[in-house]
């Protein structure tokens, strides 16, 4: 029973760590969950063989570790509360974008151009012209974004 | 401690007081001036519970109290020892100063009914994280604090606050997972999740799991600390909050994680060994990336936030080090910092709401025309590089001292040769926004920048970190106290009771 459990949190963490890299939030946000079932689930693990029921006043060697359960219930209760925050702000960044991927940092943008404004310095005087325009646009993004240095 | 006020009181009080005046806060949220006396009625009231606290630890004693009298492996007990005291203290201070800020600023106002709770909820969370003195109840207080500052960071909810605040969230929990399977580890190794139970039952496990174990936390803790090569979070979503939710936790939430990484390291794996030289790589590229780093920025915020990483790094070090010296300079060390960054983000604040921004190419001449403010900035710029007579120089020369007394010649040449440039990008900083013609710059800095009350929480704060140097002397020796309760472990585990 323990080596099924243990396999089942090895693959929860697997696709939940695979879904937290993805593009999309939706993803994203599954992840999460995928990832926090994996942990509680460990918690749970943690605590020894299943036995009886914990009830007070029961044989400590037969029934199973409360303390774990415990533990994973409050564990429980925290990701919930997160996960619904998480799902807020996806809806949120739906409303404000009409998409549901992760949206590139400026600062990073900025450094893609100069590194692209680098690499054509050093290439031919056509090929520079071109990279030149696909500059521009990139500057001009930031400003239409409202995602410039201040924060409106 | 008096004897009206024992440690059973008063401990769970700090604890209490914040998280109930955040419900009764936000049961009076349409009215603003109730909730702002509500805030500085209960903040004031911590900084005066912490202040004792500290007075009763500062003889190298350790207060604890297990809430309900219930058996201490499976109760609450809330310690305060000599680090989590001045930590505790320290973050009052802060609490306090930054809340009389946010008054002032207008940037916090329309969003005002639901920022006081949520501040108390922080504070709630930052004083049970210094105070926990039991793994899981640590993840909780951690929670609270997080949670709190989840919201707090997206409150606008703004397209750059979402886009960043995105960033914050999803790191936060991806940590808070990993935080729930150390727990969960820890657990299934020793049985225990009562801090002094798994220090002593950590004694038994074999070093095949002990070390894993030890890196897990680390890990994880890293994560909220920023050390490298974790940090990258950090300065992507910091400077899009509000300036003082900014200055807030650039002050403390990183310093928890840190506090964090202090007390397990040292109390459930304190051989040093391995730990030592992994702590002390990480510390030395903490402190050069993070200053490179921001060195290469334009944005006041960008350029401090980079440099909390940077400053994380000295903090590691110390630690690192495994010695008393060691310790001690780095419980100084944490100790000067919050002050120190939090009053430099909240000039950076003061900036931005004076001139509506806070690029370094576009501002110039403040020290014409905003004298105080360049004063305000320059105080804590000067000691945040380590120059004499600071307390940043005070922090320094102690962890380089303990440094070369370890024999680690290179991390301590690294640790100097960072503080250069941290003195260059705060130069830089001089430059572009206080030094030159003010006629010269596109956006001028016209005095009198920002409120009263923002002006006054911030001189609060520098004169704060100026009295560190009048007081370096006792303040030194108690660090070293604190450090020996860290390093002996038996006070703790002791009064924790495993």
């Amino acid at each position: 029973m323990t080596v099924v459990l243990a396999v089942t949190v090895g693959v929860l963490f697997a696709v939940g760590s695979w879904l937290l890299m993805q593009r999309s939030l939706t993803r994203i946000v599954i992840g999460l969950a995928v990832l926090g079932h994996a942990a509680n689930l460990l918690l749970l693990t943690a605590g020894g063989r299943a036995g009886r029921v914990p009830v007070a006043g029961g044989d400590a060697a037969t029934t199973s570790d409360p303390l774990p359960q415990a533990l994973a219930l409050t564990a429980i209760v925290i990701t919930f509360g997160v996960s619904g925050f998480l799902l807020a702000m996806a809806h949120r960044s739906w409303l404000l974008r009409h998409d549901d991927t992760v949206e590139d940092d400026v600062e990073d943008r900025r450094l893609a151009a100069a590194v692209r404004r680098h690499g054509a310095d050093r290439a031919s005087p056509h090929e520079r012209e071109h990279r030149g325009d696909e500059l521009g646009n990139v500057e001009g993004d930031p400003g239409d974004l409202g995602v410039g240095r201040e924060a409106p | 401690m008096t004897g009206w006020l024992p440690p059973d009181v008063v401990l769970p009080l700090l604890v209490a007081l914040p998280l109930g005046a955040a419900a009764l806060s936000m049961l009076v949220a349409g009215r603003l001036g109730l909730q702002r006396t509500l805030s500085l009625v209960t903040l004031g009231a911590m900084q005066v519970l912490s202040l004792l606290v500290l007075a009763g630890a500062w003889d190298g004693s350790v207060l604890s109290v297990r809430i309900g009298d219930v058996d201490a492996t499976i109760g609450i007990v809330l310690a305060a020892d000599p680090l989590g005291a001045i930590m505790l203290a320290v973050s009052c201070l802060l609490l306090w100063t930054v809340m009389v800020y946010a008054i002032g600023s207008s940037r916090t106002k329309d969003q005002a009914p639901s920022f006081h709770p949520l501040y108390l909820v922080l504070a709630g969370g930052v004083a049970a994280s210094f105070l926990s003195a039991d793994l899981f109840n640590l993840f909780v207080a951690f929670e609270v604090m997080l949670v709190a500052s989840y919201v707090l960071i997206t409150l606008g909810g703004s397209r750059a606050q979402v886009r960043h605040g995105m960033t914050y969230v999803v790191i936060g929990l991806l940590a808070s997972t990993l935080f729930i399977t150390s727990v969960g580890l820890v657990y299934a190794a020793t049985g225990q999740v009562n801090l002094a139970a798994v220090a002593l039952a950590m004694e038994e496990v074999p070093d095949g799991i002990r070390t894993p174990l030890g890196l897990l936390l680390l890990v994880m803790f890293g994560v909220k600390a920023a050390i490298f090569p974790l940090f990258q979070w950090l300065p992507d979503s910091y400077p899009a909050a509000p300036s003082p939710v900014t200055a807030l936790f650039a002050g403390l939430l990183t310093k928890v994680g840190v506090y964090a990484i202090i007390r397990t390291q040292t109390l459930l794996f304190p051989t040093g060994g391995r730990a030592s030289v992994v702590l002390l790589t990480l510390a030395a590229l903490t402190m050069t990336v993070g200053v490179l780093g921001a060195i290469a920025q334009n944005d006041v915020k960008r350029i401090l936030s980079f440099h909390i990483v940077s400053q994380i790094g000295y903090m590691i070090f110390g630690l690192g080090l495994f010695t008393l010296a060691g310790v001690a300079g780095a419980v100084l060390y944490v100790v000067h910092h919050i002050v120190v960054k939090t009053t430099l983000f909240l000039v950076g604040g003061l900036v931005e709401e004076g001139a509506g921004t806070a690029a370094l190419d576009r501002l110039g001449g403040g020290v014409h025309t905003a004298p105080l403010l360049s004063v305000l900035f320059l105080l804590p710029a000067l000691s945040l590089a380590g120059i004499p007579p600071f307390s940043g120089f005070v922090a320094k020369l102690s962890l380089a001292q303990s440094g070369i007394a370890a024999g680690q010649w290179a991390v301590t040449a690294v640790a100097l040769g960072v503080g250069l440039l941290t003195l260059f990008s705060m130069t830089k900083i001089w430059n572009g926004v206080f030094w030159g013609d003010p006629d010269d710059a596109e956006v001028r800095l016209d005095g009198p920048v920002g409120s009263r009350s923002m002006t006054a929480a911030t001189t609060v704060l520098v004169v704060a970190s100026l009295a560190f140097v009048v007081v370096a002397g006792p303040l030194y020796a108690f660090s070293e106290r604190a450090a020996d309760v860290l390093l002996g472990r038996d006070s703790y585990i002791e009064a924790v009771g495993g």
